[in-house]
C-alpha cells in the first residue's frame, strides 16, 4: 500500500470501526442504533440550527487542534491547548470589557483578538521555555499549566472581575462583538455560529502555508523528522520549539474570538468545555495536517453536538466514548501500518 | 581435554550479506584468546553467535566438548557463557550491589537485595582479581573503568566460565587497561576462558595466549601469540592486494586553511577523547586521517562541526583561515565555507522523507539564491537540482518528487557530496567515510569529484577506515591513535609509497593499532 493511501485509510477505517463499536454500545443500552444515528443526523446536519451548532463547535476545535498540530510537527505533544484557550478567552473578555466607548469595530476586534492570541502564546511559551532551558517534558508542563491557568482564571474571576452575584465578567464593549450568522444574514437561525469560523479557517490556511511553503516550515519539518540531521544542517531546534509552541498557543487563544466575542460576550467559568482536549483528538485524527484537521474538527463537532441532541434517548457520554475509541484506533492502526 | 569453545563451519548471513563465513575455531579452556580484525570483519557477529545472541544459519558450536544449541541467550548463560558488551547495560539509578543482583536467579520478588552477601562477594573478587568497586555507589556516578568492573562482577556472580569481551579497552585509559589485563590474567589463571575482541595489536600481543585474525567474515589465521610479530599481524589484518585506481597527480599545497593545535576534548564523564591533537591542512591538499574507529574521529568531527555535546569542553586551538571555530554554531561554521559529508548519512546529512531536490538544498537552504519571499524559489531549486543531477550523475528520474530514501546508497551519497562540494565559498571540505556503503561505480565518481575539488584549491580533510581510499587520495596522511596523531606521512613519502600500496598499508596499520 502506498503511504499516501494509508494516511487516508487509517482515519476512515478507525472512524468506521468506532461507529460499529458505538452501535453495539447503543444496542446494549436497549436502543436501536439505527434510530439513534438517524435522529442524530436529523438534529445536526439536516436542521439549520443543528448545522449552526456544529459549525460553532468546529470553529473552536479548529483553533485548539492547530495548537496541537504545529508543535506535533516537532514531535512535541502540546496537551496544554486547554490552558492556552482559557488564558486567551479570559484576556479577550477583560480587554473587551475595558475598551473605552466609541472605538470602531475593527480596532476593538483587533485589540481583543490580539490580546487573546498573545495570552495563549505566552502561556504556551512558558512550556517551551521550560523545555529548551531545563529539559522539562512539554507533556508534563502543559498538563500542569492547564491546572495553573484554571486556578489563575478562577481567582481573577471570583475576586476581581466577576459581576456581583454572577460567575461571569462584565460584558465586552459592543464594538468588540462578532454578531452571529443568524443576525447577520439569517443563516442557521438562533445558532451560535459566527464569522469567527472564517478566522479559524484562515488560521488553518496560514498554518498550512507556514509548514509546507516557507523556509521556517522546511526547517521545522526537518527538525521533527531528523533531529540529528537538522542540527548538522545548522538548524537551531530551540528556536523552533519556542516558535511552534507560541504559535500553537496563539491559535488556541484565537478560539476566544468564537467563544467570547462571537457567542457569550463575557468570560464565564467552564465556558471552554473540554475544547482544548478535543482539539488533541482532532489533530491526531488528521495526522497533524492543518487542512485535514478542519475535516476532523467538523467530525468531532458533529459527534459532540449530536451526542447532546440525542441525550434524551441515550447518554451523550456514549459519544465521548466513541470519540476516544476513534483516537485509540487511529493510533493503533497507524502503528500497525508501520510494521 | 576438550576445548572450551569449538566452532565448526559456522556461517551467518544478514539479508544477502555474509557476515561470518564457514568459521572453524577451537579455544582452550583457561586460555586468553584474542580475535582481531578490521571493522566489519565479522568479529562481533561471531562472538554473538558464541554467546547465543544470534543463531547461525549453519555450522555447529561445541561448549566444553558438548554440542550446544542456544535458542535464547538464557541457555548460553546456563552453559557458563557471559558476554561483556561494548556498551554497558547498567541501570544508572541503582547501586552497584543492586545492579549486580539484577536478573540473577537468586533475586526473588519482594525480597530485599542481600546486600551483605553481595558485599562479601565483591570483597572476595576485589582481592582475587583486583575488581575493586564500592557496592553502595550509584552506578551513574561510576567512571567507565568502574562500570566495566561491575559488568565483570555480574559475569562472575553468574559463574561464567567462558567470558567474551567486546572491545573492552576501547573506553579505557591506559592505566585502566593495564588494570583490566591484570584482572583477566588472574581470571584465566583460575581456569576461566577469556575471549577478547580488539583492534589494538600491542594489546593482543601482551595479553593473549592464542589469537585468530578475521577478514571479511573468514578466519584467515589462528596462531600462538608468541609465534607472530606485530608486522605480520598487521599485514594479515589489513593485507589486501586490490588497490584503487585513481589518477592522483603530484601537486603543491598552498596557504594554511585549517590549523589544529594541541586540541583536547573532555567528555562530561571526565574522559579525554582528544589528547593534544595537532595537524594543519593547506589549500589544495587532502589530509587523510587513518585510524581505527573510536580513536577520536567522531570527537574531532564534533569540534569541527560545532556540535560538541553539552557538558563537553575543549582546550587548544582550532583556526579556520585564522578564525577560531570552537564556540561557533554549526550554521556559523558552514557560513565560513566549511562543508561536511558526515559518516552516518541517513542520520546526520539528509532527511530521507524529503524529495531529492530539497535534500540538495538541506543545510544550504539559508542561501539567498534559493529564496523567494518567505519560501523557496521553485524555479531556482529546479535549475540547481537539474544541474547537480547531471554533473554528479545522480540516478533519479524525478528529483522534485522522489523521496531521497528511494535512491540507492551510492546515489544518496552523491546527493550529499554534490550539495557539499558546490557550497559557495567553500574553503574546507570534511569527508568522513565518504564511500561507506557505496558501490564501486559511485565510489569512483565520488573520488573523481574529491580530486577535482582539491585541484580547485579546497582544503580537504578525509577521515576513512579504508586504507586504499586514504592512500589513493591523500596528499599527506596522519595516523590517529587514542586521540592524537601518532605518526604523519609527509607529501613526498605519501606520493612515493602510494605505488607500493600493500607495504604502505602495513606500515600505516602499525601506527594505528
Amino acid at each position: 500500500m502506498k503511504p499516501s493511501t494509508r494516511t487516508l485509510l487509517v482515519p476512515l477505517v478507525s472512524v468506521l470501526a468506532a461507529l460499529l463499536l458505538n452501535a453495539c454500545i447503543i444496542a446494549l443500552t436497549g436502543r436501536d442504533p439505527v434510530m439513534i444515528f438517524a435522529k442524530m443526523l436529523q438534529t445536526t446536519l439536516l436542521s439549520p440550527y443543528g448545522q449552526g451548532q456544529v459549525l460553532f463547535r468546529t470553529t473552536t476545535l479548529i483553533c485548539t487542534a492547530l495548537a496541537v498540530a504545529l508543535p506535533f510537527r516537532l514531535r512535541l505533544f502540546n496537551i496544554g491547548a486547554q490552558g492556552q484557550l482559557l488564558m486567551g478567552a479570559f484576556a479577550a473578555a477583560i480587554t473587551g470589557a475595558l475598551l473605552p466607548e466609541g472605538l470602531s469595530a475593527p480596532v476593538s476586534l483587533t485589540a481583543c483578538i490580539l490580546a487573546a492570541m498573545t495570552a495563549g502564546a505566552l502561556w504556551a511559551a512558558v512550556a517551551a521555555l521550560l523545555k529548551t532551558r531545563f529539559g522539562v517534558s512539554e507533556v508534563i508542563s502543559t498538563i500542569m499549566l492547564n491546572f495553573i491557568a484554571e486556578g489563575i482564571a478562577g481567582y481573577l474571576l471570583t475576586r476581581h472581575f466577576a459581576l456581583p452575584s454572577t460567575v461571569h465578567t462584565a460584558p465586552i464593549a459592543d464594538s468588540a462583538l462578532i454578531p452571529n450568522f443568524s443576525v447577520l444574514s439569517g443563516w442557521f437561525p438562533n445558532a451560535p455560529a459566527n464569522p469567527s469560523l472564517f478566522i479559524a479557517l484562515a488560521a488553518a490556511g496560514i498554518f498550512y502555508l507556514l509548514i509546507f511553503k516557507t523556509r521556517f516550515g522546511f526547517e521545522m519539518r526537518a527538525a521533527g523528522l531528523r533531529p540529528e540531521a537538522a542540527l548538522h544542517a545548522g538548524i537551531q531546534p530551540a528556536r523552533h520549539v519556542m516558535a511552534a509552541m507560541a504559535l500553537g498557543g496563539a491559535a488556541a487563544g484565537l478560539a476566544a474570538a468564537n467563544l467570547v466575542l462571537g457567542y457569550k460576550h463575557f468570560y464565564e467559568a467552564g465556558m471552554t468545555g473540554g475544547a482544548g482536549f478535543t482539539g488533541i483528538a482532532a489533530a491526531l485524527l488528521a495526522g497533524a495536517h492543518p487542512l485535514w484537521l478542519v475535516v476532523s474538527a467538523s467530525f468531532l463537532a458533529l459527534l459532540e453536538y449530536g451526542g447532546l441532541a440525542v441525550n434524551a434517548y441515550v447518554p451523550k457520554d456514549i459519544f465521548m466514548v466513541m470519540e476516544a475509541v476513534t483516537i485509540i484506533f487511529v493510533v493503533a492502526f497507524t502503528a500497525l501500518g508501520k510494521r | 581435554m576438550a576445548a572450551a569453545v569449538g566452532l565448526q563451519g559456522v556461517t551467518m548471513r544478514f539479508g544477502g550479506v555474509t557476515a561470518v563465513e564457514n568459521v572453524s575455531l577451537e579455544i582452550e579452556e583457561g586460555s586468553i584468546h584474542a580475535v582481531v580484525g578490521e571493522n566489519g570483519a565479522g568479529k562481533s557477529t561471531l562472538m554473538k553467535i558464541i554467546a547465543g545472541l544470534i543463531s547461525p544459519v549453519s555450522g555447529t558450536i561445541f561448549i566444553k566438548g558438548r554440542r550446544a544449541v542456544f535458542p535464547s541467550p538464557r541457555q548460553a548463560i546456563k552453559a557458563g557463557i557471559g558476554m561483556l558488551h561494548q556498551h554497558f547495560m547498567l541501570v544508572e539509578e541503582l547501586t552497584v550491589a543492586e545492579n549486580i543482583m539484577l536478573g540473577h536467579e537468586q533475586s526473588r520478588l519482594l525480597h530485599p537485595v542481600p546486600k551483605q552477601k553481595i558485599r562479601s562477594m565483591v570483597a572476595r573478587c576485589a582481592e582475587a582479581y583486583g575488581l575493586e568497586v564500592d557496592p553502595d555507589a550509584r552506578c551513574g556516578d561510576l567512571s567507565v573503568g568502574e562500570e566495566q568492573r561491575v559488568e565483570l562482577l555480574k559475569l562472575l556472580l553468574r559463574d561464567a566460565s567462558i567470558m567474551i569481551l567486546d572491545e573492552p579497552t576501547a573506553v579505557l585509559t591506559p592505566q585502566e587497561t593495564g588494570r583490566l589485563f591484570d584482572t583477566l590474567r588472574a581470571l584465566s589463571a583460575k581456569g576461566r576462558t577469556i575471549i577478547l575482541i580488539t583492534h589494538k595489536l600491542d594489546e593482543v600481543l601482551s595479553i593473549a595466549d592464542t589469537l585468530s585474525v578475521m577478514q571479511k567474515g573468514r578466519i584467515v589465521g589462528t596462531m600462538l601469540a608468541g609465534s607472530v610479530s606485530r608486522q605480520e599481524l598487521a599485514e594479515m589484518m589489513v593485507g589486501r592486494s586490490v588497490s584503487l585506481q585513481v589518477e592522483n597527480p603530484a601537486h603543491e599545497p598552498r596557504e594554511r586553511v585549517l590549523e589544529v593545535r594541541d586540541l583536547r576534548l573532555f567528555t562530561p564523564k571526565g574522559g579525554e577523547k582528544l589528547r593534544g591533537l595537532s595537524f594543519t591542512i593547506r589549500a589544495g591538499e587532502i589530509y587523510g586521517i587513518a585510524g581505527v574507529e573510536g580513536n577520536g574521529q567522531a570527537e574531532l568531527l564534533q569540534v569541527l562541526g560545532g556540535h560538541v555535546p553539552p557538558g563537553g569542553s575543549t582546550k587548544g586551538e582550532v583556526l579556520l583561515n585564522g578564525v577560531p571555530l570552537p564556540g561557533l554554531r554549526p550554521d556559523e561554521i558552514s557560513d565560513l565555507g566549511v562543508s561536511v559529508v558526515p559518516e552516518n548519512r541517513l542520520r546526520d546529512a539528509v532527511v530521507g522523507e524529503f524529495p531529492v531536490s530539497l535534500n540538495l538544498i538541506f543545510g544550504r537552504h539559508r542561501e539567498k539564491a534559493f529564496h523567494r519571499g518567505p519560501g523557496f524559489s521553485r524555479a531556482a531549486i529546479e535549475a540547481y537540482t537539474a544541474q547537480l543531477v547531471t554533473a554528479y550523475d545522480i540516478r533519479c528520474p524525478d528529483p522534485e518528487l522522489q523521496p531521497l530514501l528511494s535512491l540507492s546508497g551510492g546515489n544518496q551519497q552523491k546527493v550529499v557530496v554534490a550539495r557539499e562540494l558546490t557550497r559557495p565559498g567553500i574553503s574546507l571540505l570534511i569527508l568522513a567515510q565518504p564511500t561507506r556503503g557505496v558501490d564501486i561505480g559511485a565510489t569512483g565518481s565520488i573520488h573523481q569529484k574529491i580530486l577535482e575539488a582539491r585541484r580547485a584549491g579546497v582544503a580537504i580533510l578525509l577521515i576513512s577506515t579504508e586504507l586504499e581510499e586514504l592512500t589513493a587520495l591523500s596528499t599527506r596522511i596522519g595516523c590517529l591513535y587514542r586521540g592524537t596523531i601518532r605518526h604523519e606521512f609527509g607529501i613526498e613519502e605519501t606520493a612515493r609509497k602510494r605505488t607500493g600500496a600493500i607495504l604502505f598499508h602495513r606500515e600505516i596499520g602499525l601506527h594505528i593499532t
